[in-house]
C-alpha cells in the first residue's frame, strides 16, 4: 500500500484517488485545519463528487476534497472527545512537529470527517498530552474505499460547539445528594450518583487539626495501614508547621531548639501531643485503642491535642465511651 | 461605560456592547476637521439680514469653557464622537473632557495616539482578541498584549482609576507596573484574559490601596502558589467587589474570612469552587449586605462526611436581604438547594450554569423567582425545566442555556419545545443564547413573533448543518423570521442547515445587526455578499467553515472601514483575494494565519482576520501570522 501511495505524485492528483495523496513521499504529515478550499469551485457539482473517494459507512456522505494548489495535505482525524477542563489554553495549537510525530506514531491515514454535506470539516484538535489518550478514529483502517466502518459520531472539530473550556465536561459535574440514612461507614467518598463508595483505600480523607496550628490538614487514611505509619505522617505534616508557629510566637526569633522538633509519643501519651479522634457517633476517642480497620471505618476527624489537656477531656477507651 | 441597571448581569455582559448604541468610530476620524473653525474667531452674526460685526475676546476659550461644562454631561461614546467632529474647538474640548476611553480593538489605534488625544482619562476599556479565540481557533501568543498600553498610560494617566480588559494578554509584569504607576487605582476588571498568575494579583492587591473592584471573569490565572488573599492591606479595605470564581487555585480561607470582615463596603463576592458551603456560611454571616454572591462549590469540603453539625444555611441566606444576583453552585449538593429559598423572590439574576440539575430539582427554586431578569442554566433541566421558567419568570430579559454535553451526537435534552415555551412565557426577552441538538423553524418563528424585544438572538444547533428536524428543511425561514420580526436585533448567531437564502433575509432585514456569527452555513459567495451589501450597521463579522470566497470578500470593500473586524476561517478564500483587499484598503490591516507552524510559504492559510487601524501593521506578530502589506 505504501508503494502504491508513493507512486502518486502530487501533480498527478487527478489520476490518483484522492486518499493516496495523503501520505506524501517525504513522510511529512502536514496537518491543516482546512481542506475544503477547493470547494470554491462548487462543492455540490456532481462531477466533483464522482472524483471523490467515499469513505465511511454506507449512507454517510464521506468524501475527500482536493487541495486547490496541489499541495498534499493530510487531515488527522482522531476520534477523541473534548478534553477534560483544560486550563492550559496555551497548548491549543499543536505544533507541526508534534503533529507529525503523532501521525506517524499512530499510523493513521487521514480521513476527513463529514457531516451531511460534502463540506469537509477539520477534525483536528490535539490538545494536552494528559488527555484521555487518543482513541484512533474507527476509520483508521479505512484507507480503502467502501470500507464500512461503524462510526457513531463525527470526529470533533476545533472550537465546535463554541463553548469555552471553563464550561466543558460538566457531565462529570453531577450534582450529588446526601442520602438521609447513612450507614456506620461514615468516611465516605461519594460517587457522582451520590452513593457511598466502599472505603477500600480509595482515598479516605479526614481532617486533622493540631493544637496551636490554625490551618488544618487532610490525611488520606487509605495510604496507611497502621497507627505507627499514621503517627509518622502526623509528625511529618506538622513538624514544620509547629516550628513556624512557635517561631512567630517568639516574635520571630529563631530558637534553634524549637526548629523542627520531632513529634513523638502520639499514641502512648508519652509525648507532648497525643492523637485523638472523633468517631461517627461524635465521641472523642484515643487513637490506638481499636484495630486499625475499625478505626478507619469509624473515624470522622482527627486531632492532635496537647497531652496535658487530655485528662480534662474524659477520654475513654472504646469500651466505655462518653460524649464530650 | 454606562451600566444598564435594568439588566443586572455578570461583568462579562457589561463588556458586551449589545446594549450600547455607540460604535467605536471615535478614534478613526484621523485628521482633525479643519473646515468649520472660522466662526469661532468672531464673524458676522446676523439676525435680520444686516450683518453686524463684532469681536469677542478670546472666543476660543470662551467657547471651550462653555463646551467643557456641557460636554462633561455627555457619556455616550457616539454622542462624544459626533461632538468632536463639529469643529476644531469642539474636538479639543471633547478630548479634554472625555474621562472614559473605550478601545474596541487594541490594534486599531496605538497607545501613544490615544493618550495624546485624550489627556484626562480616568477609566480605560480595552478589547483585544476576537471572540473566536475563545474556542481554540487562534493559536496562543497571537497578540493583544497589555504591556504597551500600560507603559503609555503609566506616563499619561497617573490618576487612572479604572481598567477593564477583555481578551487581552496580561503578564505579571504588566500588573506590577499597573500597581506601581497608578496611586489612586480603584477598579480592575479582567474578562477572558490570560497570561498572569497569582503573583500578579498579589502585587495589585497589596499596592493598590484604594482598590474597590477586583473582578476576574472567565480569566485564566496561573497558580504561582502565592497567597494573594493575604496580600490585601491589613487595615480596612475599600473593597466593594471581589470576583474570583474563575480562579482555579486554592485560596487561604482564613485570610479571606478576615478580609471580608474588614471590608465593610463589600457588596459583590464571587467565590471559586474551592470554597465549601461551610466556608460560604462563615463569609455570609460576616457580609449580609451582599448584593451579588457567587457561592463557590456549594458542597461540603472534600472528604468531609455528613453528620457534621449542620449550619443554618437558610438563616444565612435569609439575612442577606439585599441579595439580587446569585451564581456559583460549582459542585452543587442538592440537599442544600432549599437554603437559597429565602432569597429567590428577590433575585434578578440567577446563574445555575454549572449545576447539573433536573427539572424537578429546579422547579422549587424557579417557581419563586418572579423577579428574575437574567437566568443562566444547563440543558440538564430539559424542556420541562424551561417550561417551568416560562411559567414564572415573566420579567426575563436574558436567558442562556448551556449544554452539559458539548458534543454533536449527544442526546439533546432541550429542543424546540423548550424554545417555544420560553417564547410563550417570557415576552420581554431581549437576549437569548440557546444550545440544542435539534430545532424547528416553527419554534424560531414563534419566538420572533412573541419576543419582539429581542436584541440578541444566538441559537447554536450543535450538530453541524442540521435541518429542521420535523420538516427536513433548512433553517432559513426561522432565522429569516428573526431578522424580519425583531426590529431591534443587533446581534445574531446562526447555525443549522442554512442556504444562501437565509443570508438574503439577513441582508434584507437585518438593518441594525452589528454582530453576526456564522458557522458551517451557506452555499456560495452569494450568502456573504447579501450580508455585506445589506447590513449597513455591521461591525463585527465572524465566519468559519463556510463556502465564501474571494468574490464575496470583494463585495464588502465599501464597508470594511466601517467595521471593527472581519474574521473568516476555513472558508474559500485565496491569498490573491486577500491581497486584493489589502491593496484597495490601505488602512485595513489584513492578517492571514496558518494553524500549523513551520509550513513553507504557500497559497493556503486558515484564517483571515482583518480590521481597520490608524497605525498600519503591528510590530508584534508571531511567526504564524502574516500581514499583507501592499507595496512591500
Amino acid at each position: 500500500m505504501a508503494t502504491e501511495m508513493e507512486g502518486c505524485t502530487r501533480k498527478e492528483k487527478e489520476a490518483c484517488p484522492q486518499l493516496l495523496d495523503l501520505i506524501p513521499r517525504e513522510r511529512d504529515w502536514l496537518v491543516s485545519r482546512d481542506i475544503e478550499r477547493s470547494s470554491s469551485r462548487g462543492s455540490s457539482s456532481s462531477e466533483e463528487k464522482k472524483l471523490e473517494l467515499r469513505l465511511g459507512p454506507p449512507g454517510q456522505d464521506w468524501s475527500m476534497k482536493r487541495e486547490r494548489d496541489g499541495k498534499s495535505q493530510s487531515l488527522l482525524s482522531l476520534g477523541y472527545y473534548s478534553s477534560p477542563m483544560s486550563s492550559n489554553q496555551t497548548q491549543k495549537f499543536i505544533s507541526y512537529q508534534q503533529q507529525a510525530k503523532v501521525a506517524s506514531f499512530l499510523h493513521l491515514p487521514v480521513t476527513p470527517n463529514k457531516a451531511s454535506q460534502p463540506w469537509c470539516t477539520k477534525a483536528l484538535d490535539l490538545q494536552n498530552a494528559e488527555n484521555k489518550g487518543f482513541s484512533p478514529a474507527p476509520a483508521n483502517t479505512a484507507v480503502l474505499p467502501n470500507t464500512s466502518q461503524k462510526r457513531t459520531a463525527p470526529a470533533p472539530v476545533v472550537g465546535w460547539p463554541p463553548i469555552r473550556s471553563f464550561r466543558k465536561n460538566l457531565a462529570s459535574n453531577k450534582s450529588s445528594s446526601k442520602s438521609a440514612v447513612e450507614s456506620e461507614n461514615v468516611v465516605q467518598i461519594k460517587d457522582p450518583n451520590g452513593k457511598p463508595v466502599e472505603t477500600s483505600g480509595k482515598g479516605l480523607f479526614v481532617k486533622i487539626n493540631m493544637d496551636g496550628v490554625p490551618i488544618g490538614r487532610k490525611v488520606d487514611l487509605g495510604a496507611y495501614d497502621s497507627y505507627q505509619k499514621l503517627s509518622s505522617a502526623v509528625d511529618e505534616l506538622f513538624r514544620g508547621l509547629l516550628a513556624a508557629q512557635r517561631e512567630s510566637c517568639n516574635g520571630g526569633t529563631k530558637n534553634k531548639q524549637e526548629e523542627e522538633k520531632e513529634i513523638t509519643g502520639l499514641l502512648d501519651g508519652s509525648g507532648e501531643y497525643t492523637l485523638v479522634y472523633e468517631d461517627n457517633e461524635g465521641d472523642r476517642m484515643l487513637v490506638g485503642d481499636v484495630p486499625w480497620h475499625m478505626f478507619v471505618s469509624t473515624v470522622k476527624r482527627v486531632r492532635v491535642l496537647k497531652s496535658s489537656e487530655l485528662s480534662a477531656l474524659h477520654l475513654r477507651s472504646s469500651k466505655d465511651k462518653m460524649p464530650l | 461605560m454606562v451600566e444598564d441597571p435594568s439588566i443586572p448581569s455578570s461583568s462579562s455582559s457589561q463588556m458586551s456592547e449589545d446594549d450600547d448604541r455607540s460604535p467605536s468610530l471615535d478614534l478613526i476620524d484621523g485628521p482633525i476637521p479643519s473646515t468649520k473653525s472660522r466662526n469661532c474667531s468672531g464673524v458676522s452674526v446676523s439676525g435680520g439680514g444686516t450683518s453686524v460685526e463684532y469681536t469677542v475676546p478670546y472666543p476660543d476659550q470662551v467657547l471651550e469653557n462653555v463646551l467643557e461644562n456641557v460636554l462633561c454631561f455627555l457619556t455616550s461614546r457616539r454622542d462624544r464622537s459626533a461632538a468632536s467632529l463639529v469643529c476644531k474647538s469642539w474636538y479639543r474640548a471633547e478630548a479634554l473632557t472625555r474621562s472614559e476611553l473605550f478601545i474596541g480593538n487594541c490594534y486599531a489605534v496605538s497607545p501613544r495616539r490615544a493618550t495624546a488625544r485624550f489627556t484626562r482619562v480616568l477609566a480605560v476599556t480595552i478589547k483585544g482578541k476576537p471572540r473566536f479565540a475563545d474556542f481554540n481557533l487562534m493559536p496562543a501568543n497571537w497578540g493583544a498584549h497589555l504591556a504597551p498600553w500600560v507603559s503609555s498610560m503609566a506616563k499619561a494617566y497617573p490618576w487612572l482609576e479604572k481598567l477593564c480588559l477583555k481578551r487581552m494578554s496580561v503578564t505579571d509584569d504588566d500588573l506590577a507596573l499597573l500597581a506601581e504607576s497608578f496611586a489612586g487605582f480603584k477598579e480592575l476588571v479582567l474578562v477572558c484574559c490570560d497570561g498572569f498568575g497569582t503573583s500578579g494579583l498579589a502585587v495589585v492587591v497589596s499596592k493598590c490601596r484604594q482598590l474597590r473592584v477586583l473582578d476576574l471573569t472567565e480569566t485564566e490565572v496561573m497558580d504561582d502558589e502565592v497567597d494573594w488573599i493575604c496580600c490585601f492591606p491589613e487595615s480596612q479595605t475599600f473593597l466593594e467587589s471581589l470576583m474570583f470564581d474563575c480562579v482555579e487555585c486554592h485560596i487561604n480561607f482564613e485570610a479571606l474570612e478576615k478580609l471580608v470582615a474588614r471590608s465593610p463596603s463589600l457588596k459583590k463576592l464571587r467565590l471559586n469552587r474551592h470554597v465549601s458551603i461551610g466556608q460560604l456560611y462563615r463569609l455570609m454571616v460576616r457580609a449580609p449586605q451582599l448584593t451579588h454572591l457567587g457561592t463557590g462549590s456549594f458542597n461540603l469540603s472534600e472528604g468531609m462526611a455528613q453528620g457534621d453539625q449542620e449550619l443554618d444555611y437558610v438563616s444565612a441566606f435569609a439575612a442577606c436581604k439585599s441579595l439580587v444576583c446569585l451564581s456559583g453552585f460549582r459542585e452543587i449538593l442538592l440537599d442544600y438547594i432549599p437554603a437559597i429559598f429565602p432569597v429567590c423572590s428577590n433575585l434578578t439574576s440567577l446563574n445555575l450554569s454549572y449545576a447539573n440539575i433536573t427539572a424537578e430539582q429546579l422547579k422549587p427554586v424557579i417557581s419563586q423567582c418572579h423577579k428574575l431578569q437574567s437566568f443562566w442554566v444547563l440543558d440538564s433541566i430539559c424542556d420541562e425545566g424551561l417550561k417551568a421558567v416560562a411559567a414564572t419568570c415573566k420579567e426575563l430579559h436574558e436567558l442562556r442555556v448551556f449544554p452539559v454535553n458539548a458534543q454533536e451526537d449527544a442526546e439533546g435534552p432541550v429542543s424546540e419545545v423548550g424554545l417555544e415555551a420560553i417564547s410563550e412565557g417570557c415576552r420581554k426577552l431581549r437576549s437569548i443564547l440557546y444550545f440544542c441538538q435539534r430545532m424547528t423553524n416553527a419554534a424560531v418563528i414563534a419566538m420572533s413573533k412573541n419576543c419582539s424585544e429581542l436584541v440578541v438572538f444566538r441559537l447554536c444547533i450543535m450538530g453541524r448543518r442540521r435541518p429542521d428536524h420535523v420538516t427536513g428543511e433548512p433553517m432559513d425561514e426561522g432565522f429569516g423570521a428573526i431578522v424580519m420580526n425583531c426590529k431591534k436585533l443587533t446581534r445574531l448567531a446562526v447555525s443549522g442547515l442554512l442556504t444562501d437564502r437565509a443570508f438574503s433575509y439577513i441582508g434584507k432585514y437585518g438593518k441594525l445587526v452589528r454582530t453576526l456569527s456564522v458557522a458551517f452555513a451557506g452555499d456560495s459567495d452569494l450568502g456573504l455578499k447579501y450580508v455585506l451589501e445589506g447590513c449597513h450597521k455591521l461591525q463585527k463579522l465572524e465566519i468559519r467553515d463556510s463556502p465564501f470566497g474571494d468574490t464575496a470578500l470583494c463585495s464588502g470593500l465599501h464597508h470594511y472601514y466601517n467595521m471593527r473586524f472581519l474574521w473568516m476561517s476555513s472558508c474559500s478564500l485565496t491569498r490573491q483575494g486577500c491581497w486584493a483587499i489589502a491593496r484597495e484598503l490601505p488602512r485595513l490591516v489584513v492578517e492571514v494565519m496558518k494553524s500549523n507552524e513551520g509550513e513553507e510559504e504557500g497559497d493556503n492559510f486558515d484564517t483571515l482576520y482583518m480590521y481597520r487601524s490608524l497605525e498600519g501593521p503591528r510590530d508584534d506578530i508571531p511567526q504564524f501570522v502574516e500581514i499583507l502589506r501592499p507595496g512591500i
